[in-house]
C-alpha cells in the first residue's frame, strides 16, 4: 500500500479501502458490500450536486434579472439551500380527501429516481462510474420514460382539473420530444459505434469531439432535453399563470418539493449527458498521466453547458401549446430524421479516412445552411400570406415575391 | 442470490396480472400492468439481454402513458367503482383464453421436459453488437426485419389518413 497518489485520488482511495475491506472478509463479500457502497455512492452523487446548483442557478437567475440572488444566509448567501431544505422537511405533508392514495405517493418517488437512476451509467472518469452497460445510451432513455409516467401519475391521481391537464401536457410534450431526443442520440452512437457510455468518450479522445463532427445532432439533443426536462420555454407541465401550477398543484411539504428535486436533478443530467455525448466527458488534455483531472473536466463542461441552459431558461419565454408541438412534429423530428439519414450516409461513405471530420462538419454546415433556407422561405411565405389577408385581397396563382 | 432476484420479478408480474385483471380503478389496472411488464424486463436483466430489457421499459412504458391519457379522455367516469368495467362478451374471452391456453400447451409440449442447464451461444460478448449483425445481415433476419418496418410505416401512415382532417374545398 505504497500507491497514494494525489494524481490518482480516486483509484488510490478505492484501492486502500479494498485492501481494508480484503483483510477481514471474503472476495465474494467484498464484492457485495463495494456494489452497495457504489449504489449509496450514485444516488448520493446528484444528490449532493444538486445542492449546490440550486443556489447557483438562483444566484445566476438573480443576476440575469438585475437582483442580487439570495445573500442573506451566510456569506453571500451560499448556505441558503440548507434553511430551504429544514423548511420543506418540517412542513406538513398534506393529503386531500379525494386522491388515488397509492398512486399519489407513488408519483414523487418515481420522479426522483428516474433521474437518480440516469446517473448510473453517467461517466465521471474512465474508471468511476456507476456500471458501464451495454446499452448505456437506451438505457438512459427507458429510465427517462419513468419520468413521463411520474408527472402523469401525480396529474391524475390529485384529482384536480388543473392537474389532470397538466397530465395532458406531459403526453403532448415528454413523449412527443422523446422523438427527436432518441433520434439525435443516435448519431454519436453511430459514430462511436458503441452503446456504451464510456466506449462513447473514449471514440471521441480517439478523434475529435462530436460537437465538431455533429453540431446539429448536438443542437437537436439539447433542445429537445430540455424540453424533456419541462423547464422554461418549455414549462407547460407547471404554467402557473395558466394551470395554476400544473401537476403538483396537491403537493405539498417534501412531497412536493420531490418534484422539484427531480427537476433540479434532470436540468443537470441532461447538461451532464451533452457534455459526455458531445464534447468529450471527462477527456481533456493530460487525463491520462494525471487520472484526477477526468472528473474535474466532465463536472467543468457540464457546468458550462449547465449555465447556457439557465441562460436560456431565464431569456425565453414560455411557448404556447400549438407551437410547441409545431416545433416538435414540423421542424426537430424532420431536421432529425434528415440529419439521421445524411450522417448514415457520410459515416458510411467516408469510413475512417482522414478527411471524415471535415466532410462531416460540411455536410453538417450544409444542413445548417439548408434548414434556414427552409426556414426562411416558410417565414416568407407565412408574412405573405397575412399580408394579403390583410388586404383582404385573394392571392392570385403563380405569384411568386 | 439470484434465485431471490428471480422470484422477486415473478412476484411482480404476477402480482401486476393479478392487479390487471381485479383492480376497478382502469387507472390503477393501467399502473399494476406496468408493474408486471416491469417485471418482465427484470427477467430479460437475468436473462442477460440488456438490450431487450432496455427496450421492453421504453417501449411498454412510454406507451402506457399514451394508454392511461386514452383510458381518461375516452371512458365516461373512469374512477367510478360502482360502473361495470367488464363488458358482457366473457364467452368470447372465455373460448378465446381456452385456445390460447391450448396452443400455450402445445408449444411447451415440444420442448418437455424442460432442462435447467443453458444452452451457450457462440458469442463475441457484445450482444447488442450480435443483434443488430443479426438483423441487418442478409443471412439473417434482414427481410423479416424490413418486412416489418414496411408494415408499420402502412399502419403509420394509415392511421394518418383516418385522422386527417378533410376541409371542404380540398380536391382530391
Amino acid at each position: 500500500m505504497d500507491s497514494f497518489h494525489i494524481a490518482d485520488l480516486f483509484g488510490s482511495i478505492a484501492q486502500i479501502w479494498n485492501e481494508w475491506l480484503g483483510g477481514f472478509l471474503a472476495t465474494e463479500w467484498v464484492n457485495i458490500v463495494n456494489k452497495a457502497v457504489g449504489a449509496l455512492l450514485v444516488t448520493a452523487v446528484p444528490v449532493v450536486i444538486v445542492v449546490f446548483t440550486i443556489l447557483g442557478e438562483r444566484k445566476i437567475i438573480g443576476r440575469f434579472q438585475d437582483r442580487l440572488g439570495p445573500n442573506r444566509v451566510g456569506p453571500f448567501g451560499i448556505f441558503q439551500t440548507i434553511p430551504d431544505v429544514v423548511k420543506l422537511l418540517t412542513k406538513e405533508i398534506i393529503t386531500p380527501a379525494h386522491v388515488d392514495k397509492l398512486l399519489y405517493n407513488i408519483a414523487p418517488l418515481l420522479s426522483v429516481s428516474s433521474v437518480i437512476l440516469i446517473w448510473a451509467v453517467m461517466p465521471f472518469a474512465k474508471n468511476i462510474i456507476g456500471v458501464d452497460l451495454d446499452v448505456g445510451a437506451l438505457y438512459f432513455v427507458a429510465v427517462s420514460s419513468f419520468g413521463t409516467l411520474a408527472i402523469l401519475l401525480a396529474g391524475w391521481s390529485s384529482n384536480n382539473k388543473y392537474a389532470l391537464v397538466a397530465a395532458f401536457r406531459v403526453v403532448a410534450q415528454l413523449v412527443s420530444y422523446e422523438v427527436p431526443m432518441v433520434l439525435a442520440l443516435l448519431v454519436p452512437v453511430m459514430l462511436a459505434g458503441t452503446l456504451k457510455m464510456n466506449g462513447i468518450v473514449e471514440a471521441q479522445a480517439g478523434e475529435v469531439w462530436y460537437v465538431v463532427l455533429a453540431p446539429v445532432s448536438m443542437l437537436i439533443f439539447f433542445i429537445s432535453s430540455t424540453a424533456e426536462v419541462g423547464r422554461s420555454p418549455f414549462d407547460l407541465l407547471e404554467a402557473d399563470s395558466e394551470i395554476v401550477a400544473g401537476y403538483n398543484i396537491e403537493y405539498s411539504g417534501m412531497k412536493f418539493a420531490m418534484f422539484f428535486l427531480g427537476e433540479w436533478i434532470h436540468a443537470f443530467t441532461i447538461c451532464g449527458l451533452t457534455a459526455t455525448l458531445f464534447l468529450g466527458g471527462w477527456h481533456g488534455p493530460f487525463v491520462d498521466q494525471v487520472p484526477l483531472l477526468g472528473p474535474i473536466y466532465f463536472l467543468i463542461k457540464m457546468f458550462v453547458v449547465y449555465f447556457i441552459h439557465i441562460w436560456i431558461r431565464t431569456t425565453m419565454p414560455r411557448i404556447r401549446i400549438d407551437h410547441l408541438l409545431d416545433l416538435n412534429w414540423k421542424f426537430l423530428v424532420p431536421l432529425s430524421l434528415v440529419n439521421l439519414i445524411v450522417m448514415m450516409f457520410v459515416i458510411k461513405l467516408v469510413g475512417d479516412s482522414v478527411a471524415k471530420t471535415s466532410v462531416l462538419l460540411i455536410s453538417n454546415v450544409l444542413m445548417f445552411v439548408g434548414t434556414f433556407m427552409i426556414l426562411g422561405e416558410v417565414g416568407r411565405q407565412a408574412r405573405q400570406r397575412e399580408e394579403s389577408m390583410r388586404q383582404a385581397e385573394p392571392v392570385t396563382a403563380g405569384v411568386q415575391g | 442470490m439470484i434465485y431471490a432476484v428471480f422470484v422477486l420479478f415473478v412476484l411482480m408480474i404476477l402480482g401486476g396480472g393479478i392487479g390487471v385483471v381485479t383492480s376497478r380503478n382502469i387507472i390503477r389496472a393501467a399502473a399494476a400492468l406496468i408493474l408486471s411488464l416491469f417485471g418482465v424486463a427484470g427477467l430479460y436483466v437475468l436473462l442477460e439481454a440488456g438490450f431487450m430489457a432496455a427496450v421492453q421499459i421504453l417501449v411498454y412504458i412510454g406507451a402506457i402513458a399514451i394508454l392511461i391519457i386514452f383510458t381518461v379522455m375516452m371512458t365516461q367516469r373512469a374512477t367510478d367503482p360502482t360502473r361495470l368495467m367488464f363488458n358482457t362478451q366473457w364467452q368470447w374471452s372465455l373460448a378465446v383464453a381456452v385456445v390460447f391456453l391450448l396452443l400455450l400447451v402445445y408449444t411447451l409440449n415440444l420442448v418437455w421436459p424442460f432442462t435447467t442447464s443453458a444452452e451457450t451461444v457462440a458469442s463475441t460478448g457484445d450482444v447488442t453488437f450480435e443483434l443488430g449483425r443479426a438483423l441487418m445481415d442478409p443471412e439473417g433476419f434482414v427481410l423479416p426485419f424490413e418486412v416489418a418496418s414496411i408494415l408499420l410505416l402502412g399502419a403509420m401512415v394509415g392511421a394518418l389518413a383516418v385522422a386527417r382532417e378533410r376541409h371542404d374545398d380540398e380536391e382530391e
